[in-house]
């Protein structure tokens, strides 16, 4: 999901920029207040978490590749805000390092992943959950909770991608930048994403919650509001 | 060990086993992911590339592209690329945010 430069005309990315930069904003204030100090570790764990999760391509046989993302996790174990944080400073260095991700879609992409993700999975699992602490019910909320985050994610890329072609066309009528229509972008984007992709983050979710809840319950911020 | 500890050796092992995500792909004969194609692959695609595709898509020369040392290395050397770019993510992922949070918290102390 991580679009490359050359597939977003300006008149999306610069708007999806300014989005994000305030949003950037907002999360920075936010996690000053909230976060303490004592746990920045574990933000710093998050980045590196997100970064390696992400290295871990999953095929299609004989089609394309995806990957999760762990911004739902990372939300509900740190709060949404610090994951806006812990991923969007990883598609920087996705980006800037490793040529994954265009630095023109930077703004678009961190929108996708870093904000839409988390705060999507972020919810579903506080709706979901309720005041579930352990047993089945708080894996199947992080489950649904990472895999609806992923989806929805993928549905904004997908989204995005496909408008191009109405966006900005050449005098022959041919596309100037993500030359596949809505009808095309959207379906491929959201369907290989909720079948494959986002199944994974599902699991990864429900697993490392679990893992959490075992080990250091409360540091789990989607159910105890953060460590104390 | 402390819980800390244990998760940060967690996050290296992740790394080491990074490799799998070049492995798998490459077992199931699966390519890039949608909407990622570079414009070679696109000319294949379509017949041509959109033009100002073309021109935006050579913008940015990363220094490690698609996290390894060369395009067309040996699987060895692709591997090691990756796994330095597993551990590099880590080292920079960890720093960058080390020090967005000594530029937040530096006015309170």
């Amino acid at each position: 999901m991580h679009i490359p430069d050359g597939y977003l005309s300006p008149q999306t990315f610069l708007p999806m920029y300014g989005v994000s930069a305030t949003i950037w904003g907002i999360g920075l204030k936010k996690i000053k207040k909230q976060l303490p100090l004592k746990h920045i570790p574990y933000l710093s764990m998050a980045a590196a978490f997100s970064f390696l999760v992400m290295m871990f391509n999953v095929p299609i046989p004989g089609g394309t590749t995806g990957h999760a993302v762990g911004g739902g996790i990372i939300a509900i174990l740190l709060g949404p805000w610090t994951a806006v944080v812990a991923v969007s400073t990883v598609l920087v260095i996705q980006a800037l390092v490793f040529g994954d991700g265009g630095i023109t879609a930077l703004g678009t992409n961190c929108f996708n992943m870093a904000i839409v993700l988390p705060f999507v999975s972020y919810w579903t699992f506080k709706l979901l959950n309720g005041r579930a602490t352990s047993g089945k019910r708080v894996y199947v909320s992080s489950f649904i909770a990472g895999w609806f985050g992923l989806t929805v994610a993928s549905a904004f890329a997908g989204t995005e991608l496909g408008l191009q072609p109405l966006i900005a066309k050449a005098a022959d009528g041919a596309p100037l930048y993500a030359p596949y229509p809505l009808s095309v972008a959207l379906p491929a984007m959201v369907g290989e994403h909720a079948l494959v992709f986002a199944p994974v983050e599902g699991l990864i979710t429900a697993l490392l919650l679990g893992y959490f809840l075992k080990n250091e319950p409360e540091t789990v911020f989607a159910i105890n509001g953060g460590p104390k | 060990m402390s819980f800390r500890k244990k998760l940060w050796i967690g996050l290296i092992l992740l790394a080491l086993a990074s490799p799998v995500g070049i492995i798998l792909p490459d077992k199931f004969n699966a390519g890039d992911a949608w909407g990622e194609w570079n414009a070679d692959k696109l000319k294949e695609m379509l017949g041509f590339v959109p033009r100002n595709l073309a021109k935006l898509s050579g913008l940015w020369h990363a220094p490690m592209p698609d996290y390894g040392f060369a395009e067309n290395a040996s699987p060895a050397i692709q591997y090691i690329g990756y796994i330095t770019s597993g551990i590099l993510g880590i080292v920079l992922a960890g720093s960058a945010i080390y020090f967005i949070s000594k530029l937040l918290f530096k006015k309170e102390k």
